[in-house]
């Protein structure tokens, strides 16, 4: 079954949002959407690493990722102003991959992939990868959960209860790097941000706890990832922007939903 | 008080505390043995929270040191809580964090904080009171040998910091755990402190609350509010007292002061009404 690219598309699309689905509820709770951004970002110039050093682009990502990552989380430690560095590295990073990679033409002709994703063309291995990725995060996250949410609410209590914020920081910041990295294939350096961000935000409509916001966001991540496929052959729309389009959309509804909740 | 009884379950000698090459804290050493009740006051500014910080370890300090008895429980109440609105969490489920606690526990626990039955509310949407005691509640899931408080009563009005006074010292009696309350307010400490510490960047001065209130540092430092007394809330503990609390201005009512039960206040051999 692994043969038809449409199934390979549809699994890569669930596998991932086991990973964004518990991420993304973290980058909603502690407001690091821009900081995922940076992270994203910096996956452009690890595929200009990974070709320049004949390395395998998921390693090349992960690694120019991590460092981004590991950055930006020891800047915010000092205390810069975590906007403005933001804004200047998610961008700079940006601008630095697209540079580096017109070093290569055969990417340079294809720049739109890395951009946006080519879910449609993911390999087997691909595949087996973003599984791996996925399922390494969600275990980390799952195992580190009660640490992890008890620093996220405040990290002076975490202290007092002998759990080290810094090392849970540390925690998001690695499982953020590898998403990104098998992320990129899916639904590109440009919109792996909106797949942490919109699926969590949508679940937090509808959530009345940390565990069901976490669960609801893999759910609607995995239905939009389908959604965005189907509309993807039936439009012959761009799969990984239409992901994101299902996605919101999701978000629209559980926004009206949990409205029209409250109002009983 | 220091180096009497037990060993103290935490020490601070000497410590120096430094915030961006400013210094917070200057030479402050305290012990806190176990059961006592120690009220941390000093204006704002003075290193209050920065000293409980160091001493939770969450601070490293320049100078000096922290010790903690080993596998001290420390059941930490922050000065206060903001839960983001992107965080659905319930009262009951925020009891079980770290920990896991069981639904027989959490409801005790709620019960003995006054929020029976409350445990479905979300976080976000709870009051300041009810967030102080929510705050109590898992503090006090921990089984901690030491309660640390950060101005815990701060936003509440006078009934509400009367009554959260009376809760903590009832946990005190009733666990018998110690209790290092950093307060707001400079004139009125709960009144079951054993000991006051008037804190500005260094110790100025220690001892019963009566003690302190004498003291010229701390008539220099905040004697104009209420004639340089500290007015204490106090309860009898023959009757109930429904008033929200009792304010002793030792100097007017001095005899009034004998007829309490907290005789070890007197036990210093000084006589701090007539200075």
């Amino acid at each position: 079954m692994f043969d038809d690219f449409l199934i390979r598309a549809a699994l890569a699309g669930v596998g991932l949002s086991l990973a964004t689905g518990p991420l993304g509820a973290f980058v909603v709770w502690r407001r690091m959407a821009y900081f995922g951004d940076a992270t994203a970002h910096a996956a452009i110039l690890g595929v200009a690493l990974a070709l320049a050093t004949d390395l395998p682009i998921t390693l090349g990502t992960l690694v120019v990722s991590a460092a981004m990552a590991l950055t930006v989380a020891g800047l915010a430690a000092r205390g810069w102003a975590m906007d403005t560095t933001l804004g200047v590295l998610a961008h700079s990073a940006l601008a630095f991959g697209l540079v580096a990679v017109s070093f290569f033409p055969m990417v340079r002709t294809d720049l739109s992939a890395w951009l946006f994703g080519d879910i449609l063309a993911v390999s087997k291995t691909e595949l087996a990868l973003v599984w791996a990725g996925g399922a390494v995060v969600a275990a980390l996250i799952a195992w580190r959960w009660q640490a992890l949410l008890t620093a996220t609410l405040n990290e002076d209590l975490a202290h007092a209860s002998g759990i080290h914020p810094g090392r849970e920081r540390l925690v998001l910041v690695l499982a953020l790097a590898l998403t990104v990295a098998v992320a990129l294939k899916v639904v590109g350096a440009l919109l792996i941000a909106a797949m942490l961000i919109i699926p969590a935000a949508a679940a937090r409509g509808i959530a009345r706890s940390p565990e069901a916001m976490a669960l609801g966001a893999v759910a609607i991540g995995a239905t939009a990832s389908l959604a965005g496929l189907r509309l993807s052959l039936w439009q012959d729309t761009p799969a990984g922007p239409s992901i994101i389009v299902a996605a919101a959309a999701v978000f629209v509804l559980a926004a009206g939903f949990g409205r029209m909740r409250r109002q009983g | 008080m220091t180096g009497a009884g037990p060993d103290p379950l935490i020490q601070a000698r000497r410590l120096c505390l430094r915030y961006g090459g400013a210094e917070v804290l200057h030479d402050v050493s305290l012990a806190l043995h176990p059961g006592e009740i120690v009220t941390i006051v000093g204006p704002n500014g003075s290193g209050k929270s920065t000293l409980l910080r160091a001493l939770l370890g969450i601070l490293a300090p320049a100078e000096g040191q922290v010790t903690r008895a080993p596998g001290l429980r420390i059941g930490y109440v922050p000065q206060r809580l903001m839960i983001d609105r992107t965080m659905p969490i319930t009262l009951r489920r925020f009891l079980s964090l770290p920990h896991r606690v069981t639904e027989a526990e959490a409801q005790e626990a709620l019960a003995k904080v006054g929020l029976a039955g409350q445990g479905g509310l979300q976080m976000a949407a709870l009051s300041g009171g009810q967030m102080q005691r929510a705050l109590l509640a898992r503090a006090l899931l921990a089984r901690p040998q030491v309660l640390m408080l950060d101005e815990p009563t701060q936003g509440l009005d006078q009934p509400g910091e009367a009554a959260f006074y009376r809760l903590i010292e009832a946990v005190r009696a009733e666990t018998g755990c110690a209790v290092l309350m950093v307060s707001h307010d400079l004139h009125v400490v709960m009144a079951a402190s054993d000991r006051v510490i008037c804190l500005n960047g260094h110790v100025c001065c220690e001892g019963t609350p009566q003690v302190v209130s004498s003291a010229p540092e701390y008539r220099a430092m905040f004697g104009l509010g209420t004639q340089g007394t500290l007015a204490l809330y106090r309860h009898e503990h023959d009757h109930d007292h429904a008033g929200p609390a009792d304010h002793h201005h030792h100097h007017h009512d001095h005899s009034h002061d004998h007829s309490h039960s907290h005789g070890d206040t007197h036990s210093h051999g000084q006589d701090p009404h007539h200075v």
